[in-house]
């Protein structure tokens, strides 16, 4: 019997010690998400089933716990405030759609606020007329994937961010699609991060972007329609690669702009239909290697103060301005690209051309100085203005040239 | 007129110089799409030949007809024949055999290559459509200066001339004025520039569906405001057959009035 006692004693103590998992439905005993955190302990599992919990305001404080929704349950925050706060370490929220997050002019109401965290998962889940989607500050070694967020912003000041990551580190932000919010994806004072495989489409604002945010790595993302593109700003040591950027339209929108950025590497990426694929302001030391820039307005826009960018291998396809350029050569150069407006021929037939590209027309420092005059845009009498300045420049840059233009698109 | 017309058109089906119009459009829409297989720059270095090259083509084309078919109009004045359907249907004559050969020309080459298929038909069309408009407007243009000028050189000259003004001059004088008063808002003005220049004005209507990322640039507002809506579209369109139907008034009048 003593034994019996014992076994039975030392079977409960184990019970307690493993995770136990609580159910959440609107039927059960258990109905609300905020009564299930209070009940849960660390490593304890929640498991809400699908159905509508009008909920906000929801904090979990030091609890290592993880929820999980079965057939997306909605909640709901009935605009009101913050659906749910998280401060705690090795915690994961999947499969649960939030809805409903009121805007403010001084509180950044999120669907998921994440700060101070550590190790966590925020994975599979929906957002649906949201002000800010999710938000993190001071934060290390979190996930976010697989999130899918719409929203209809309308006014800039009256819409928040997607994903909004805010002096954290060490995080990977994977295939979340964000539609329809102020900024996509927003990163400032975000070191060590990997952004990759999203969609940001349609935002009001930016579809990506950063500050301060260093030793960052983009990868496979997707930028579409966004309001004024992707602009990215005052860091170093970028890493940018396969990304496309596409029908960025509009007199202030871009298919990235570049301020400030040094050390960083774009390789691979796609520019497609934007009015200004590439505007760089004040940026040194860039590799730009095997873009594809094809019908854009203009390609490759260079503004002043801007030192040692390398343009080499890139395709430069049927763009109305392959480039435009304000201020010195500052040892920028660009080197056996391809562009499809060259000219010249191939004597000895070693696929580079013979003679130098000039990627600068005149008609271009005409439309800088004199927007309207666009309109004359691929008219005859341009035509022969770039000709004859091509021929022998005046007004363009004479030694901006790409003195090994190739014959062939680069694969 | 009808049965002027269909001389003329037969005359001119039978003459070489279709032929060649024929084949050089053909042989240009075959080297574009074979050789260079991207659809896009092909219907770029397609629009720079049609705003060049068709507007030439009809002027030089309907002076040399009309100065060349000078002894059989006159046979015709002698007949009991309206003037004004003796002329028409020699221009339309010269008009529509012009734009068959382009349409024609053209459009094998695409259609062959799979156009319907593809994207860009739209684009294809619009081009067709600005090609048809530059040829009728630049046919009766020529037409005009031939009736007033009895002197082939004289008309020649003064036809060359329209040309080289419309297509070239015009374009330099206004990037001049442009440059000149920058300092003041220019939108509208360059708007009602382009709607004064028949070249121009078909530059755009193609552009706006190949280089509209370039076009919404600084001004796109105006420009997408005012070519994107039903309104710049009717207007423009309506301006285009402004251009034809002025220089056909004209001629009218100066044939009722011309003594042979």
């Amino acid at each position: 019997m003593r034994k019996f006692s014992f076994l039975l004693f030392f079977f409960f103590c184990f019970s307690s010690l493993q995770a136990k998992e609580i159910q959440v439905c609107t039927s059960c005993e258990v109905n609300s998400l905020q009564q299930a955190v209070d009940m849960a302990v660390d490593g304890d599992v929640i498991r809400i089933k699908s159905g509508i919990y009008k909920e906000h305001g929801v904090e979990i404080l030091n609890k290592s716990i993880k929820i999980i929704g079965e057939g997306y349950p909605v909640i709901d925050a009935e605009m009101q405030g913050t659906a749910i706060t998280v401060k705690a370490e090795n915690f994961s929220i999947e499969g649960i759609k939030i809805i409903n997050i009121g805007t403010s002019h001084t509180n950044d109401f999120a669907a998921i606020l994440v700060s101070r965290s550590k190790n966590f998962r925020i994975v599979n889940n929906r957002f649906e007329n949201i002000f800010f989607g999710i938000l993190i500050e001071r934060s290390s070694a979190g996930t976010i994937s697989g999130n899918k967020m719409k929203s209809k912003s309308r006014i800039q000041a009256k819409s928040g961010n997607g994903i909004h990551m805010w002096h954290s580190e060490d995080l990977t932000v994977k295939n979340n699609e964000i539609i329809g919010v102020r900024d996509g994806i927003y990163l400032e004072f975000v070191n060590n991060c990997v952004i990759k495989e999203n969609l940001c489409k349609d935002n009001l604002r930016y579809g990506l972007h950063f500050m301060f945010s260093d030793h960052n790595e983009y990868l496979g993302n997707t930028f579409e329609n966004n309001g004024a593109g992707v602009a990215v700003m005052y860091s170093k040591f970028i890493e940018m690669r396969r990304n496309l950027f596409r029908k960025n339209w509009g007199s202030a929108s871009y298919g990235l702009l570049l301020k400030e950025i040094s050390d960083s590497e774009l390789i691979n990426n796609t520019f497609e239909d934007n009015t200004i694929a590439i505007s760089a302001d004040n940026t040194n030391r860039i590799n730009y290697r095997h873009n594809d820039f094809i019908s854009n307005g203009y390609a490759v826009r260079i503004r002043g103060a801007c030192y040692k960018n390398v343009f080499t291998e890139n395709n430069f396809l049927a763009n109305s301005f392959d480039v435009a350029y304000t201020g010195n050569i500052n040892e920028n150069e660009f080197l056996k690209n391809y562009w499809s407006e060259y000219t010249g021929y191939d004597l000895d037939k070693d696929g580079t051309g013979d003679v130098p590209y000039r990627p600068v027309k005149l008609f271009s420092y005409l439309v800088n100085r004199t927007p309207e005059a666009i309109i004359l845009l691929r008219s005859i009498f341009i035509g022969l203005l770039d000709f004859s300045e091509k021929v022998s420049p005046i007004f363009t840059p004479a030694e901006l040239i790409d003195p090994q233009p190739q014959m062939r698109k680069i694969k | 007129m009808y049965k002027i017309l269909k001389y003329s058109f037969f005359d001119l089906t039978r003459s070489s110089w279709s032929y060649v119009y024929f084949f050089f459009y053909l042989l240009l829409g075959i080297t574009l799409l074979f050789l260079n297989n991207d659809l896009s720059t092909a219907v770029i270095t397609l629009m720079n030949v049609i705003i060049m090259i068709v507007p030439l083509i009809g002027t030089i084309f309907g002076v040399m007809y009309y100065y060349n078919s000078r002894e059989f109009t006159e046979l015709l004045l002698a007949q009991p024949v309206k003037r004004s359907s003796i002329f028409l249907g020699q221009y339309f004559g010269v008009a529509i055999s012009l734009s068959l050969s382009l349409i024609l020309g053209l459009g094998i080459p695409f259609v062959a290559y799979g156009l319907f298929k593809s994207a860009v038909i739209w684009d294809f069309v619009m081009l067709l459509i600005t090609g048809l408009f530059l040829t009728l407007i630049f046919s009766a243009l020529a037409f005009n200066i031939a009736l007033s000028h009895e002197n082939k050189i004289k008309g020649f000259g003064y036809a060359i001339l329209l040309w080289l003004f419309l297509a070239v001059i015009y374009d330099g004088l206004f990037l001049l004025s442009l440059v000149y008063f920058q300092d003041y808002p220019l939108d509208k003005f360059s708007l009602i520039a382009t709607m004064f220049n028949p070249i121009d004005l078909s530059r755009i209507l193609i552009l706006l569906k190949l280089d509209i990322s370039a076009l919404l640039s600084y001004t796109g507002a105006v420009f997408k405001e005012f070519f994107g809506t039903p309104l710049g579209a009717v207007t423009s369109m309506g301006m285009l057959i402004l251009w034809v139907v002025f220089p056909l008034l004209r001629m009218r009048q100066v044939i009722r009035k011309k003594d042979f």
